[in-house]
């Protein structure tokens, strides 16, 4: 489980050292791995029928969530908000 | 926006192949997806690495905006910790690592599909693009309730990229610094978190 969080800081590392040279394609090739793992989550998700059954429910619960975690955190922002800038100005 | 469109295109183009059983061996039983998704933090690692312009960036935060990536963190898991109480065959750590994604929906999708399997994996990235999504268009209104720094946290992880120029137009172009800043953090926290949620 720890090996993918290991390889992206070797990646870090290595990336730091190389900092001199442009790694012009990096983000390219990203964006295209991420194509690719999201198009296999895609098939073992239309492979199960559980879920395609499901996929209604698993949106309302996905919406319940992001709401939630929207919320959430704008509350703790508000909350940062009143305590830096009760006294002062508005600058940041 | 494109570039979501593009991601949930491929991902709807899965559904359909699976669907209709296009591929012709069982991808679950392959390690295909865990190795891409070596590949794929290794390459992230190397271009985080390798950005000089984030620690030149950094040099000119307020270091008591520092606080806002905690504050992030804290009030999406704690409240994702509470819905887990609406939702009855949800535990809460599943629920967490959901939250966890911070809105990078590519990345904390395939890592719970990986450990939780597709069911939360997909719940994860409905939940992560309308994460996304809500910031783009509730902005102006999340100014207005919760103040300045409110669209800067329930971005999450996007406040760096995509979600960037509606923040700067809504909040105001002097907290363009603290959202690159709270974007790389949180970015930063969601291999960590999400992993730690889906081990406990």
């Amino acid at each position: 489980m720890f090996t993918v969080i290991g390889l992206m800081l070797g990646g870090m590392g290595i990336g730091f050292l190389l900092r001199k040279r442009q790694l012009p394609r990096i983000h390219g090739i990203i964006t295209a791995l991420i194509w690719v793992l999201l198009f296999l989550l895609g098939i073992e998700v239309g492979d199960n029928k559980q879920i395609i059954e499901g996929l209604a429910t698993l949106g309302v619960e996905a919406l319940t969530l992001t709401i939630a975690a929207v919320l959430g955190s704008c509350l703790t922002a508000w909350l940062l908000w009143k305590i830096l800038y009760k006294r002062k100005g508005d600058e940041t | 926006m494109k570039g979501s469109l593009i991601i949930v295109g491929f991902f709807a183009l899965g559904c359909i192949c699976g669907l209709f059983h296009a591929i012709p061996f069982d991808i679950e039983k392959t390690d295909i997806s865990f190795y891409t998704l070596c590949a794929l933090m290794f390459c992230v690692g190397l271009s985080i690495g390798n950005d000089p312009q984030t620690l030149k960036n950094f040099r000119r935060l307020n270091p008591r905006l520092v606080f806002l990536p905690i504050m992030t963190i804290i009030g999406t898991l704690s409240a994702t910790a509470l819905v887990s109480l609406l939702l009855p065959h949800r535990s809460a750590p599943e629920c967490m690592a959901v939250g966890a994604g911070f809105g990078y929906y590519s990345l904390s999708s395939i890592f719970i599909t990986e450990y939780k399997g597709p069911e939360l994996g997909t719940i994860a990235l409905l939940s992560n693009i309308l994460r996304e999504i809500i910031t783009l268009l509730c902005a102006p209104l999340l100014v207005r309730w919760f103040g300045n720094l409110a669209p800067i946290s329930a971005g999450g992880a996007t406040t760096a990229d995509t979600t960037l120029p509606v923040i700067t137009q809504c909040a105001g172009q002097q907290f363009a610094v603290v959202s690159i800043f709270h974007g790389f953090v949180t970015d930063f926290s969601v291999p960590f978190l999400v992993t730690f949620f889906c081990s406990i």
